[in-house]
């Protein structure tokens, strides 16, 4: 166990070189009040022998002064963080504690089991890959159960250990544990994890905490060490496409530019090819820098520096990505939001969004419904208050990268951040991409459509560039909305490749198109779509919706396409005729 | 097939990401250098995250003037050959006033030199953003700490207005006058410490390894004499013993150990095998429980 290894004090080199290979889990335990999670932690740390002689002797005095074990040690007085709580008998936040033992070290998310429970556990589980479920022996299947396993199947924990303690107080029944363990299988058949270990305990007599109990000789199952230093949590995110978001552009000189962040999944290797989602453009890996040498490949998790073959704009919050399969690219997507403060969710308003590295600002455009953490029943809401949870519409000012949570945690996630008080509001898990708006969409204010557009001094259009060369209708529309911005217009541009988000039919893509168009209207916007010349329903359907004052179109081949002008030519000449 | 990350590839890789994520959220961040192990660990890791460039922030250290002396040779060293700028800051007040560990105690010192100077500085150079050493697993009150630990425009910390961490997404936003004091080794432990040290051959102050030292006992403590500002009482008699320290700080309030742990293997050795706390050496922490809660909402750290 632990660090009792002889080769501590035998040959302490080898024993350094043994724990070079050392692996880490996080796990987060939930169980409701008294279950005996503090009492448990407290023997997980006492046991890896991370708790030394002065904290025993201050363990031991306030054991006798405020513990609740007579004159033994109360192991959960190890635990308790601030005075202010251990005051009130309460944990009040999420604690995170530490141990090792020769194969691993361990990050515990301690969360308390009180009305704060959904904030706190999500915050805890959103970072680890075990949870670990309290429950007491005595009392069976709760409320509580469902929900800490709801939301750490929400969190998408794959690894459930069901810690049924206080098997002391049910004579250590095999009946019991069983009983308990199949009405939990059935209740979380649609959970989805990947396994459920259950294992009996006696957080306070250390049964099968370490070593296998001989009170129940009936258990097959491994100790809860056993379970927690051999689980494999394979890192999923290994295996999966290439993302890293851009957390800093690092030019020391003119001779270096590097792309700094942390890889969310995949694994990259000099000369891959990656592609940067926001522009649509692609490169090539060159290097990959760290101060021990350049990498021949690096693998989600680590934290690297890419420098690229081809200057392409990248700045932070973009995403690099492998071009076989690109992340989403949008400004508005469906997801599950977690609302975390006492001030309650009001829709409409804008709140900071940020997802790793990149920030936009961001409103909730509709409830879909609400989940109730208890019974997983849908239910209708207006709004979200503390601890509840919502599938939303979100609408951003400008479009991110990023993919599902349930397919990529790391790109899948993001916060809200309340503008006027800085306070972080919500955590959210992102379902998919939305490009129409169902429903109400931007939640309309008193302003009309008028109202907006005066506000920007301009008559709002969307126009329409075609051309079978995509390359060349993007160009143009980026020269296009270049010159406009640079005549103080608020525009915005999209490309018929970033709209077929889903596969749908061609009537379908052209009814979101047309929807969309007549949103940036109303926004009193300038929106520029670059559409392929071979696919007129798309222009049709926009032409057909939008009436002709703000519609127009631009064949870069028929209208204005002859050869001797450049896309440059092209655009100044778009911008004069229109605008 | 994807090589596994180490547990001390992961703890440096977070590392790494949240220095990365403080330099470009603010807009003038700090690094308050505190010369110990964990800075050092903290100043290898910031080079590695803007390698090959400068990390875009300087150092600071708060000298309360009775850091021992190899303390500070170390610290100027250290920020010579990595090429940070270094600010050091003396609480003046403080050494007009001439408080001092010895004739004032170590808690209105360490009061008025670390924690009032600390807030100085900060006003002074208007820091939006600190990074700061300290690990979760140092004391119990610091479990619940944040990586990204919000303070009021005067520096204290108040339970009330920290953000949920969730993922590594840390929310960097303040008013102007408030700051972050952002915690990069948060998930480190003093063993993940070491093996990181040893592992990356780090050059830490020779203090940490054991030598022949003049030491004084006193209040069960043994002081090392580093200058002659330390007055032996009667009673009291200076002797020559093989000790290091598992804690830096102020010399009057820093406790020696007697070691002959005279390498890195030999101190991770001896630290699996002693059964007491690194927290011990320090005169600060004997105070009453809670008391670096207390601390911290003061703005000690
Ligand atoms: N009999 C028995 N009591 C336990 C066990 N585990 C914890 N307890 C007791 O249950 C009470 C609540 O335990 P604690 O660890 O504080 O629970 P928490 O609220 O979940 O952290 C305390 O009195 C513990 O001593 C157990 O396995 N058997």
């Amino acid at each position: 166990m632990a660090h009792q290894s002889e080769l501590i004090s035998e040959d302490i080199l080898a024993y350094l070189k043994s724990q070079e290979e050392k692996s880490m889990l996080r796990f987060i335990t939930c169980g409701s009040v008294d279950d005996g999670k503090s009492t448990l932690i407290g023997r997980l740390l006492w046991d890896s022998k991370m708790v030394f002689e002065d904290q025993l002797a201050a363990l031991e005095s306030d054991s006798k002064r405020v513990g609740t074990q007579g004159e033994k040690i109360d192991y959960a007085l190890l635990l308790d963080g601030l005075q202010a709580e251990r005051e009130q008998g309460i944990t009040i936040d999420v604690a995170y504690r530490f141990f090792s033992t020769d194969k691993r070290k361990f990050i515990v998310a301690d969360t308390p089991g009180h009305e704060q429970y959904t904030r706190n556990m999500v915050t805890g589980a959103s970072t680890a890959q075990v949870a670990v479920i309290l429950i007491d022996a005595r009392k069976g299947i709760l409320t509580q159960t469902r929900r800490h396993s709801y939301l750490a199947s929400l969190v998408g924990i794959r690894h459930v250990v069901l810690a049924i303690n206080k098997m002391d107080l049910v004579d250590y029944s095999q009946e019991r544990f069983d009983s308990i363990l199949k009405k939990y299988q059935s209740f979380a058949a649609s959970l989805g994890f990947d396994d459920i270990t259950a294992i009996p305990l006696s957080a306070l007599e250390g049964d099968n905490i370490i070593s296998p109990s001989p009170k129940t000789p009936w258990h097959q199952g491994p100790t809860l060490m056993q379970y927690l230093e051999t689980v494999q949590v394979p890192d999923a995110s290994a295996g999966k496409p290439f993302r890293m978001r851009v957390q800093w552009v690092n030019r020391p000189n003119l001779d270096f530019r590097g792309f700094c962040g942390t890889i969310a999944s995949g694994q990259i290797h000099p000369g891959d090819e990656i592609i940067v989602p926001s522009s649509g453009k692609k490169t090539r890996v060159a290097r990959i820098v760290t101060m021990d040498g350049d990498l021949e490949r690096a693998v989600a998790g680590q934290a690297v520096t890419l420098t690229l073959e081809d200057e392409i704009d990248i700045s932070r919050g973009d995403t690099l990505a492998t071009p076989e399969d690109v992340p989403h690219h949008a400004a508005r997507f469906e997801a599950k939001l977690v609302w975390l403060h006492e001030e309650a969710l009001t829709p409409g308003r804008s709140y900071l969004l940020k997802a790793g590295s990149a920030t936009a600002p961001a409103q909730v455009s509709q409830i879909k419904f609400k989940l109730n953490v208890n019974t997983l029943a849908q239910e209708p809401g207006e709004t979200l208050a503390l601890n509840e949870i919502g599938v939303c519409s979100l609408s951003l000012s400008k479009p991110i990268s990023f993919d599902s949570y349930r397919e990529n945690r790391g790109t899948g996630c993001f916060i809200l951040i309340d503008r006027l008080t800085n306070a972080t509001v919500g955590a959210g898990m992102i379902h998919q991409p939305l490009l129409q708006s169902s429903g109400k969409g931007w939640i309309e204010a008193d302003l009309g459509p008028k109202a907006r557009a005066e506000q920007k001094g301009q008559s709002p259009k969307v126009l329409c560039i075609a051309s079978q060369d995509q390359k060349h209708r993007t160009e143009v529309a980026e020269l296009v909305e270049k010159k406009l911005h640079s005549q103080g217009r608020h525009s915005y541009r999209l490309d018929q490749q970033s709209l077929s988000l889903e596969p749908g039919s061609k009537d379908e893509q052209a009814r979101l198109l047309a929807a969309l168009g007549e949103h940036f209207l109303a926004a009193g916007l300038i929106l520029i779509v670059s559409l392929s010349d071979q696919d007129p329903h798309l222009s049709d359907a926009l032409m057909g919706r939008l009436n002709t004052e703000s519609f127009c179109q631009v064949d870069l081949k028929k209208d204005i396409g002859t050869i001797s002008l450049s896309p440059q030519q092209q655009a100044e000449q778009i911008v004069e005729e229109l605008f | 097939m994807s090589p596994k990350m180490t547990h001390l590839r992961q703890l440096e890789a977070e590392s790494i990401h949240i220095i990365r994520e403080v330099a470009a959220e603010f807009e003038n961040p700090v690094m308050l250098y505190s010369v110990g192990k964990d800075s050092a660990v903290m100043l290898h890791l910031a080079r590695k995250a803007f390698y090959p460039a400068r990390p875009p922030f300087p150092l600071m250290h708060v000298d309360t003037t009775w850091k021992f002396r190899e303390m500070i040779e170390f610290r100027d060293k250290m920020a010579h050959e990595c090429g940070f700028d270094l600010l050091v800051h003396v609480n003046e007040e403080g050494v007009r006033q001439g408080i001092g560990p010895f004739s004032h105690g170590s808690g209105i010192h360490t009061d008025i030199m670390k924690t009032e100077g600390l807030k100085q500085a900060l006003t002074k150079y208007k820091f939006d953003a600190a990074f700061g050493g300290a690990r979760r697993d140092e004391e119990k009150s610091r479990a619940k700490e944040r990586i990204f630990s919000f303070r009021t425009e005067d520096h204290r910390w108040d339970p009330k207005s920290q953000r949920p961490e969730l993922w590594n997404v840390y929310n960097a936003k303040v008013h102007p006058g408030e700051s972050i004091r952002a915690f990069p080794i948060s998930n480190w432990t003093e063993l993940d410490v070491w093996q990181y040290i040893y592992l990356e051959q780090i050059p830490i102050v020779p203090l940490y390894y054991a030598a022949v030292r003049p030491v004084v006992e006193r209040d069960g403590m043994l002081i090392m004499v580093d200058d002659a500002r330390m007055e032996i009482k009667p009673g009291e008699k200076v002797e020559y013993k093989s000790v290091r320290f598992r804690t830096l700080g102020c010399y009057p309030l820093t406790g020696a150990v007697e070691s002959t742990a005279a390498t890195l293997p030999e101190i991770i050795q001896e630290m699996l095998l002693t059964r007491t706390s690194e927290r011990q050496g320090r005169a600060i922490d004997h105070d009453s429980a809670g008391s670096m809660e207390k601390k911290k909402q003061e703005g000690y750290f």
